[in-house]
Order: structure tokens, then C-alpha cells, then sequence
């Protein structure tokens, strides 16, 4: 039986090929000079300095960030109810919203991003509004499903105990079920936060061609600009951010965790 | 619930949903227009049908979608399952210290991949397109396959592999025979998970394809800027398939499941 983990071996050579060494890349990119062969480096730390000398870059990052945790925020406003109305109807009623909700899903969310700019092209919309739609169409099944999850999950006789107790309507939402479903809202922050903050077509397909956020400015720093280097530096000061976030986030889901088993 | 609390959440959540479906049977409805317009509906027609499907971009790039999203996932495929079954033998460090590499491409944004991709084959001088794409697609799509066997691994019982070996099977026969029908449910949604991500994706695709090869994403992505009926067209067949294959995954179960029920009875 041992013998079985030698299947593990082709892959590791893979991993270290197609995940490690690209990674790596992007790191030897982001600190070289531009249009060095792969032979010659030299090691630079402009591309960081020039990102933070221009308040343009980092006004778009802060931008992104905003964008981010706003989309994020909705996403929970809207999500929460309904993921607890769903968990309120009967087990067939539920399954057949779940399944409605993860259907359009399944569709490309390119293909969905398009429509919304048809419906909305003559609304009188700001592009930033139109791309907060775009953001929360795109994300909040994700929300809900999380949030559903953890809900559907809870022992219900912890609410009888709660209200059998004494506790009225809200306290028991409050004390009881709110802080049981924070695992799935936190799940749910890190599925809607990441892929928003460094979305690049919803903004560039609904925003119109001004509204630029660090995803759109690494596009084009790769597709049209051809600066690699200076585009391998926003990617990694993003990533790291990212890092950072999710890093937090755990954290206070770990914190969490913790006073509720206390 | 109380009856006003109740009217509340039906409404709640129809207007969800309604929300979820606008774009959906927006696109569906104005791609049976029959002009250009794509804010007045003028009249029955099939003509964005009929240039789609006499459209040589379009029909190359479902192909080459499909095409991809198949070789993908057979390939991610074998060789999640390969590795999931190997890392369930392995030692800790081993295992967590692929586990956690393997978090990498899930944890970080599509486009940080795919410029890591992108660097790393135009780094080796070879040429972007179909190989590429697909190579990424395989790449990130095995972590997702991996993911979904482990639990199944856990669940099963290493004693019934033992007892295949002690009883004079090789280990091939005991992988084939005893492992991997234990953890087919895994393999199956993680070879589902596979062809989703590989059939929706973006991002990955557009940095590590070459000129002349583009999947359904990149040629909408290509094509948004003009006014373009057929891409409704196109999105009209995508939601149908998506639509019936997705009914057929979820009643084809109940249905088996009653045959069954039906014919426990008679037993």
C-alpha cells in the first residue's frame, strides 16, 4: 500500500512546471528591467517605486479595493435574507430555489455581463453603478449559497432551546443563528472579495472605456502597453494585498470559532 | 412564519431570482429579433440564428471550447484521481506541502495565473495557441479535481485494500478493483468541476491562447464593442444545453431512484 504514494511523483514534477515556476516569474519579472533576456537580468526595484511615485496607480488600486468591499458589503445585504428565507421553506421548496439560483451560473459569465450591457445601454446610469450591477449579479449566488449552507447546516434545536428559554424573535437571531451562520458569510466574503477585486471585464464591458480598475491596468500593461515587467509588479502588489485579506479573514473566522465553542 | 412574514420572503426571493434571470431572458428574447436593435423588440425572426451558424469564427470557437473543456478534464481527470490516490498514501509533509501549492492557482486571481502562464511559455519561445491553452486549462483545473477525491479517500476503508492485496490481488487489480470504485462519486463531480471551469473560462484562455484560436469568452470579450445580435444567438444555445443537461443531471437520480423503490416492491 505504501507503494501507492510513489503516484504522486509525476505530478510534483508538473506542479513544480506549470504552478511554481510561473509564479516565480511573475516575482523575477516585476523586479527586472524591461526587454533583458532571460540570461541577462537586472534587478531593479523601479517598477515598485513608479507604481507608488504616480498617485494615478494607486488611486486605481484604493479604487479597486472600494469597488471590492462595496460589491462585498451588498452582497452580504442581499444575500443574508435570502439565504435565510430559503432555509425557512419546506427541504423540496429549497432544493428547487437552490437549484434556480446555481442554474444561470453555469452559464458563462461573460455571456451574462454582455446581456446586462444591453439591458442597461440606455438606462441613465453611471458606469460606475452599472458596474456595481454587473459586480453583484455576477457574485451574489455565491453569497447566498454560502450563507445558505451554513444555515441549512444548524442544529434547528437550538432555536426551540433559545425561544423555550425565553428568548424573543430577535434576540434569538442575534444570539443564536447569526453567529452560527458567520462561517458561511465568511466563506462567502472570501468567494465574492477576491475574483471582485481583480475582475477586469465587468468593469471594462459596463463602466465605459474611463472606468479602470488594477485588473483593467494589468491588461493593458500585458496586452497593449507590452510592459511585462512594470505589469508583473501591479499583479504581485495585488496578489499580496489579497494574501493580506485573506489572511485576515481567516483570522477572525479562526477568533470566531473559538468564542463560540467557549 | 407568520402569513405577513411568509408574503414577505415569496416576494424576497422572487425578486431574486427575477434578478438572477433578467439578463438571461434578455438575451434570450432579443436574439429572435429581427433587426439590430437590441432595445426594441421589432419582430419574429431567425436570422441571428442563420448567421451564426454560417459564421466560421463562431463555430471554430465552440469547438475549440469544446474540444478543450474535453481533452481537459479526461486528462485532469486521470491524473487528479493518479495523485489524490498517491497523496492519501503519503506522508504529511508531502501531502501538505502539495496541498498547499496546489491552493495556489484557486487562491489567487485568474489573471495572476494567467500571466504567470503567459510569462513562463513566451519565456520558453513557445508559440501561444492551441497547446498553451490547453496545457493551462489542464493545469488548473487538476487542483479542483484533487479537491474533490480527498474527502472520498478519507471516507474509505484502507483495510478492504489490504484484505484485496492479502487475497492475492496486485496492486494495480486492488487500485482498479476496490479504490477507485469506492471513490467514483469524487472522481465524477470532480471531473464535472473540471469541464465547467475549463468550458467558462476567460481569463486563463486569453492569456495563453495564440492568434487564431479563441474560445466562446474570448470571442464575445472580442466582439461586445459593436452591436452583434448572433453573440444572443450563441448565448441563446449555450443557456438550452446548460439548461437540459442540467435537468437531466438532476432528475435522471430521481427517476432511478423510484424504478428502484418500484422494484423493491416486488421483490
Amino acid at each position: 500500500m505504501k507503494g501507492f504514494s510513489r503516484l504522486v511523483y509525476p505530478y510534483v514534477v508538473w506542479m513544480v512546471i506549470m504552478i511554481v515556476i510561473p509564479m516565480l516569474m511573475i516575482v523575477l519579472y516585476a523586479f527586472t528591467t524591461k526587454g533583458n533576456d532571460v540570461l541577462t537580468f537586472q534587478f531593479t526595484l523601479n517598477n515598485f517605486i513608479r507604481f507608488f511615485k504616480d498617485s494615478i496607480f494607486p488611486n486605481v488600486l484604493y479604487r479597486s479595493l472600494v469597488l471590492a468591499i462595496i460589491t462585498t458589503v451588498i452582497c452580504i445585504m442581499f444575500g443574508y435574507p435570502a439565504a435565510y428565507f430559503i432555509s425557512k421553506l419546506n427541504i423540496n421548496k429549497q432544493n428547487m430555489i437552490i437549484l434556480l439560483i446555481t442554474l444561470p451560473m453555469w452559464i458563462n459569465m461573460l455571456v451574462r455581463t454582455y446581456a446586462w450591457r444591453g439591458i442597461l445601454n440606455g438606462l441613465p446610469l453611471s458606469g460606475e453603478v452599472k458596474v456595481y450591477i454587473g459586480m453583484v449579479y455576477n457574485f451574489l449566488p455565491f453569497m447566498i449559497l454560502q450563507i445558505y449552507t451554513s444555515l441549512s447546516k444548524m442544529d434547528q434545536s437550538l432555536i426551540t432551546a433559545a425561544s423555550d428559554l425565553g428568548a424573543n424573535k430577535w434576540q434569538t437571531f442575534y444570539k443564536v443563528v447569526l453567529p452560527l451562520s458567520l462561517p458561511g458569510v465568511i466563506s462567502g466574503i472570501t468567494l465574492v472579495f477576491l475574483p471582485a477585486v481583480s475582475s477586469f471585464f465587468i468593469p471594462k464591458l459596463l463602466g465605459g472605456g474611463d472606468y479602470v480598475l488594477i485588473g483593467n491596468l494589468i491588461e493593458n500593461y500585458f496586452v497593449s502597453t507590452g510592459d511585462w515587467n512594470f505589469g508583473s509588479a501591479i499583479s504581485l502588489i495585488m496578489a499580496i494585498i489579497i494574501l493580506i485579506s485573506m489572511y485576515i479573514t481567516k483570522k477572525l473566522d479562526r477568533d470566531n470559532r473559538e468564542v463560540t465553542v467557549k | 412564519m407568520k402569513k405577513s412574514n411568509q408574503l414577505f420572503s415569496k416576494f424576497y426571493l422572487t425578486i431574486i431570482l427575477l434578478f438572477f434571470y433578467l439578463p438571461i431572458i434578455y438575451v434570450v428574447l432579443f436574439s429572435f429579433n429581427d433587426s439590430k436593435s437590441l432595445s426594441n423588440f421589432t419582430g419574429f425572426s431567425l436570422e441571428w440564428y442563420h448567421k451564426m451558424f454560417n459564421d466560421r469564427t463562431i463555430m471554430e470557437a465552440i469547438y475549440y471550447t469544446v474540444i478543450i473543456a474535453v481533452l481537459a478534464t479526461i486528462i485532469s481527470t486521470v491524473v487528479g484521481t493518479i495523485t489524490a490516490i498517491g497523496l492519501s498514501k503519503s506522508n504529511k509533509l508531502l501531502k501538505e506541502s502539495i496541498n498547499q501549492i496546489n491552493n495556489l492557482p484557486m487562491l489567487n486571481p485568474d489573471i495572476v495565473t494567467a500571466i504567470g502562464f503567459m510569462l513562463f511559455f513566451t519565456s520558453l519561445r513557445i508559440k501561444t495557441g492551441f497547446l498553451t491553452m490547453l496545457l493551462a486549462h489542464i493545469a488548473f483545473c487538476i487542483p479542483y479535481v484533487i479537491l474533490s477525491i480527498m474527502p472520498r479517500l478519507r471516507q474509505i476503508d484502507n483495510n478492504l485494500a489490504e484484505a484485496a492485496l492479502d487475497l492475492g490481488c496486485t496492486p494495480m487489480q486492488a487500485l482498479f478493483k476496490v479504490i477507485i470504485p469506492q471513490i467514483k462519486p469524487g472522481i465524477i463531480s470532480g471531473a464535472l468541476v473540471a469541464f465547467t471551469m475549463s468550458f467558462d473560462d476567460f481569463v486563463i484562455s486569453l492569456f495563453t491562447t495564440g492568434p487564431g484560436i479563441n474560445n466562446i469568452s474570448i470571442y464575445v470579450y472580442a466582439n461586445v464593442k459593436r452591436i452583434n445580435p448572433t453573440i444572443n444567438a450563441l448565448s441563446t444555445i449555450l443557456v438550452a444545453v446548460i439548461t437540459v443537461v442540467l435537468i437531466i443531471i438532476n432528475v435522471v437520480p430521481i427517476i432511478k431512484e423510484r424504478k428502484r423503490k418500484e422494484n423493491e416492491k416486488f421483490v
